[in-house]
């Protein structure tokens, strides 16, 4: 198969990018769309070129490493699949590809294809976990958990942090990757003592880091490559409210020396 | 206001936004009673009633309250929006997002325009700021509303900015109890139907008016 493709190419994040054009051919249908870029690569590199740098990992569609805004849509034209897991057959012969790196203010470009998404990181650091104190290891099933609960959490827990809900939302939004997180936690008993505090930092933290407000487009949601759903957003929303008008105020404890 | 956090601001803009709904079903009552051919005398008896009842006017405040804040807040955050993308994707996003979500900002910009024409046709008239056209009393609603249905161009300008309500009613409704977190696998389908259905009606509703008048007035 032969494709040509628009890549955006941008030396560094201060640089100035522009989308240039390639011509790749022979590339086998049942190739991966990375090993159709790792032979573009080689072309490149063979004739003196600068190869495209891109972010990939696991190759299996589990990892969350890989990103790529391609034709309009993050991840490519197939639902729930990652671009690792997306093949050529997927394309027609002949086909223009263009190819773009996730774009949000929050997710600055590093060079070419990559994007920094330590904000994400960020956000999860800010209240994506459960303080659980060390100890001996507690009985298994002491705690009741009802079994749609769990699952509920594990369907949330699947996200693998990508950011494609950022990069497809028309306002780089990142309530669905927030509101996947305040599920998966806030849904079992060990999450829920402090989902109030959780909703409530996590969401300060959105705010600071320069991501969009939801407009309930669900563009997310279509282009999950773990088919999170938003219902997810509302539980976050739900709670951020319930948090808002609800919780006790902090009790302010004085150490008296 | 503007330290508010952005689901603060949106959930504030969702209540607001549901508060005008209210507001639209009483005045779409109202100027059904245009449809009556009886010279006008129901709809300038539901207007007095709406023009002098106190309980009335302390809700036109709030009412004026409704609007600006939920404008205010949706200016604010469709600001914030912008900002989150500051270099767009050379594709534009092909994504398969819900119908008109992507046009609230828009046909909300149509729907404020009209509400200020409709200040000036109206209210500010009844308020005393601006003259009555000649041989209109100051608070003949009646006949104001025939002479401007009777123009075809005013009519159809009429006729496009409730079509841009419906169409921002459309996502409105359904995204306001998503905002609110009311989404339940039970009730979302039912709340997306009559959410649409509602935005048909409002639509129909008041075009209703201008075309009853060019049309089938007697």
């Amino acid at each position: 198969m032969n494709f040509k493709l628009k890549i955006w190419r941008q030396k560094k994040a201060a640089a100035k990018g522009e989308m240039v054009t390639y011509a790749v051919s022979e590339i086998s249908s049942d190739s991966s769309f990375f090993e159709m870029l790792d032979a573009l690569n080689q072309q490149l590199i063979t004739t003196g070129g600068e190869p495209v740098a891109f972010d990939h990992d696991c190759r299996e569609g589990i990892c969350g490493t890989c990103s790529l805004y391609i034709n309009g849509r993050p991840h490519g034209p197939l639902k729930g699949v990652t671009t690792c897991q997306l093949h050529m057959r997927s394309f027609k012969d002949g086909d223009t590809i263009h190819i773009e790196p996730w774009r949000a203010k929050a997710f600055p470009i590093i060079r070419d294809l990559i994007v920094d998404r330590s904000s994400l990181d960020k956000i999860i650091q800010a209240g994506g976990y459960v303080s659980v104190n060390t100890g001996g290891v507690p009985d298994a099933n002491t705690i009741p958990v009802p079994k749609e609960k769990s699952e509920a959490a594990m369907d949330a827990a699947a996200c693998i942090g990508c950011g494609a809900c950022v990069a497809a939302c028309s306002n780089a939004a990142a309530m669905l990757f927030i509101g996947a997180k305040v599920s998966h936690l806030a849904l079992l008993p060990q999450g829920k003592v402090e989902a109030a505090k959780r909703v409530q930092k996590m969401v300060a933290c959105m705010d600071e880091l320069g991501f969009g407000n939801c407009s309930n487009t669900y563009a997310c949601e279509a282009e999950c490559p773990k088919g999170i759903s938003v219902t997810n957003i509302a539980r976050m929303n739900r709670q951020f409210i319930g948090a808002k008008l609800f919780s006790e105020r902090e009790k302010i404890v004085r150490v008296s020396l | 206001m503007f330290l508010y956090s952005s689901m603060t601001k949106k959930v504030l803009m969702a209540l607001a936004g549901l508060f005008l709904v209210s507001f639209l079903c009483v005045h779409l009552g109202i100027n059904l009673m245009l449809l009556r051919n009886d010279g006008g005398r129901a709809f300038t008896e539901a207007a007095t009633f709406m023009g002098t009842n106190p309980v009335i006017k302390v809700f036109e405040i709030v009412l004026f309250a409704g609007f600006l804040l939920h404008i205010i807040f949706g200016m604010l955050v469709s600001g914030q929006n912008k900002a989150a993308r500051p270099s767009p994707y050379s594709v534009g996003n092909s994504s398969d997002a819900a119908p008109f979500s992507k046009y609230m900002l828009h046909t909300g910009i149509i729907v404020f325009i009209f509400l200020l024409l409709h200040f000036f046709d109206f209210y500010f008239i009844k308020i005393g700021i601006v003259a009555p056209p000649a041989g209109i009393a100051t608070h003949d609603f009646y006949h104001r509303t025939l002479l401007l249905f009777s123009t075809p161009g005013y009519s159809l300008l009429y006729i496009f900015c409730f079509v841009a309500l419906g169409i921002h009613l459309n996502h409105a409704i359904q995204s306001a109890f998503q905002t609110l977190g009311l989404n339940h696998s039970k009730y979302m389908d039912a709340v997306k139907v009559i959410g649409s259905a509602f935005s048909v009606l409002i639509a129909v509703g008041f075009s209703l008016v201008p075309i009853f008048i060019l049309f089938f007035r007697q």
